[in-house]
């Protein structure tokens, strides 16, 4: 396609070697993209047999693609966690916005929560629309130096609910591996839906080669939500996915009248701190909560550059240069502000 | 896949079926179906509880029964009750697994598998409500529970959101899910509408305010209640599992009656219970004229 088209609608993809099936997968389907695919007990009668059997298997033929995209890209953050809401996509937006305020940085952002993009959101892209070109898809650019691709800029009508299942989202999860124009990037940073299901083991498998440099986590203080992070983290593991740290976010809230200070997620079991202790992986801080967040999020703002005195936009900053040491580009101090 | 025809006999003496969904995770699903299922059994009505969150079950924990185990009997999979009266009985895979930190790291087809086992082989007998907890998005789990339940005609489904913008916009694609797999909806809650701060009783707006109510006129469907954050009712949630740490490992359905704690009665001192109150009778009585 020579000419730049708009990509309107979520249709079916090229999903490279996962097949168009004729049927939904059945129980106990091996996995379409399995050694055992149409090969398997399960297989006897299912209608896409003949399909799974004679695709080609061994590796995926688009890795080398995907390789090739990623060549230029120095860094690349995932930020996961088990438990929704507990502010993923937020600490991605701030994540991002940080990075990209050192003006010699590049930096990206991808959301693969395919069923509720938020970030278009709260970076205020939202109705932006991703643009084809030779080269690819071009990513949406908040700032000179900071672009993003999230399937929000793909639907016609913000409210459509995209009813997917996992394989068609793996799909779409390799497209933006292969297909996005991100160029030479120092940063990669990519929000990921709550769970361990097909998203989370889609992205770990075609980025794995690529050299992660791991992955951050975010909870809440309390045990309800501590308990999902600790399956995250579980998840971190049998992947082989390095985790960063952890970082507790709301815990604890100033009250904007009296300054009184009180916990809305109560940490009964130790908070974020002790699951890190007790799962021996580094613990990163704890971010209060701040109304103003939630109002900076929906209208697109960056908060941290709206409010850099709030003690919020503190511990924030100075989880990102934690992080940044960790992954071995510390922010130079004469840019300190 | 083989698609079915009749009601799965499990539903068959189940009179009500509520969904509880919500496009956005960690808006409080699993705590507003916790407190309907408290609050419809105060009203009298026997409840069964599903939670279909395979990656993230939160219910064991909310209800207190995290080191109960599934049993196996002639019809099928039991599900755990949490006091001798059978009142309330609950149904997750976090009562399957070996330890609490384990996670389920499955593609959509084995949760769709394990959907539909939930579905046909729980021996719920018989329930007035049969609540199902739901992980966000519209995705897999999603997909297969309306897709089992075709036959079983639910009522319909409680969506629940918290005020911010951020997360209605999610909340309008459940809704466009719901009306896309007709599937009828009840209503919309506010969950952490407000939190009233303990020292000063000043209402802080974290999550902003009134995004549920103005969800609920722009789709025209019934707004049930705003319900505040009330940080006690995570300690009740937590007190539960102080007062049980002592019978861990205690496998009678009644292990937290006998430590003399029992949810369903200290719910009733929490003072989200009268707002729930209200928003259980609205449920009720849309439900009521429903026949499955």
């Amino acid at each position: 396609m020579a000419t730049a088209t708009t990509v309107t609608s979520a249709k079916p993809y090229n999903t490279g070697t996962i097949p168009t099936l004729a049927a939904p997968e059945p129980e106990h389907c091996p996995g379409t993209d399995s050694e055992q695919a149409g090969k398997a007990d399960a297989c006897e009668g299912c209608p896409n047999q003949l399909i799974c059997a004679s695709t080609p298997k061994g590796p995926d033929v688009d890795l080398p693609a995907i390789h090739r995209r990623m060549e230029g890209v120095r860094h690349k953050i995932l930020v996961l966690s088990g438990k929704g809401g507990v502010g993923k996509s937020t600490f991605t937006s701030m994540l991002g916005w940080a990075f990209a305020q050192d003006t010699d940085k590049e930096v990206g952002v991808m959301d693969l929560d395919i069923c509720g993009p938020s970030l278009p959101t709260m970076m205020g892209a939202k109705g932006e629309q991703i643009h084809m070109s030779n080269s690819g898809w071009s990513p949406v650019y908040v700032a000179d130096n900071l672009g993003m691709m999230s399937i929000g800029f793909m639907l016609p009508n913000e409210d459509d609910a995209i009813i997917w299942r996992g394989a068609k989202k793996s799909g779409l999860i390799k497209q933006f591996l292969k297909d996005v124009d991100w160029g030479s990037l120092d940063f990669l940073v990519v929000d990921t839906p709550p769970g361990t299901s097909d998203e989370h083991l889609s992205v770990n498998q075609y980025l794995k080669d690529t050299g992660v440099d791991g992955a951050v986590l975010v909870t809440t203080p309390q045990e309800v939500a501590l308990l999902d992070v600790r399956k995250e983290i579980d998840f971190c593991r049998k992947a082989g996915i390095k985790v960063l740290g952890l970082v507790e976010n709301m815990s604890g809230f100033v009250c904007p009248n009296c300054s009184g200070e009180s916990f809305i997620f109560a940490p009964t079991t130790g908070g974020g701190k002790a699951l890190a202790a007790d799962m021996k992986i580094p613990f990163l801080g704890s971010v209060p909560l701040d109304p103003r967040i939630g109002q900076s999020c929906d209208t697109g703002n960056s908060f941290l550059d709206e409010y850099p005195d709030s003690p919020t936009s503190k511990a924030v900053i100075k989880i990102i240069r934690q992080l940044r040491e960790f992954i071995g580009d510390p922010v130079e101090d004469d840019e300190d502000e | 896949m083989a698609t079915a025809n009749d009601i799965p006999p499990s539903l068959s003496k189940v009179r009500h079926i509520v969904l509880v969904l919500s496009g956005k995770g960690g808006v409080g699903k699993s705590s507003i179906t916790t407190q309907l299922a408290l609050s419809l059994v105060q009203l009298g009505y026997s409840v069964g509880v599903l939670d279909i969150d395979l990656t993230g079950p939160s219910l064991p924990r909310m209800f207190g029964l995290e080191s109960k185990k599934i049993h196996q009997s002639s019809q099928g999979w039991v599900p755990v009750y949490t006091d001798s009266s059978k009142r309330l009985c609950v149904m997750s895979i976090g009562f399957l697994l070996k330890d609490r930190g384990d996670s389920v790291v499955w593609r959509g087809p084995k949760k769709s598998a394990m959907i539909r086992q939930f579905v046909r082989d729980v021996v719920w007998g018989e329930l007035d409500y049969l609540l199902i907890d739901t992980p966000p998005g519209t995705s897999d789990e999603h997909i297969s529970i309306a897709e089992q339940l075709r036959d079983a005609h639910p009522d319909g489904a409680v969506l629940v959101t918290t005020p911010q913008a951020v997360a209605t916009a999610d909340v309008r694609k459940e809704l466009s899910f719901c009306r896309k797999v007709g599937l009828d909806i009840l209503g919309v809650v506010e969950n952490m509408s407000g939190f009233i701060c303990p020292h000063c009783a000043e209402c802080s707006h974290i999550f902003s305010k009134g995004g549920g109510e103005d969800l609920a006129k722009q789709y025209d469907v019934p707004f049930l209640g705003a319900v505040p954050i009330d940080p006690r009712f995570v300690l009740l949630i937590e007190e539960q599992h102080a007062t049980a740490a002592s019978t861990v490992g205690e496998q009678k359905p009644d292990a937290i009656d006998g430590t003399g704690f029992s949810l369903i009665e200290k719910y009733k001192e929490c003072k989200l219970c009268p707002i729930f109150a209200r928003i259980t009778e609205q449920v009720v009585a849309l439900t009521k004229d429903k026949a499955r």
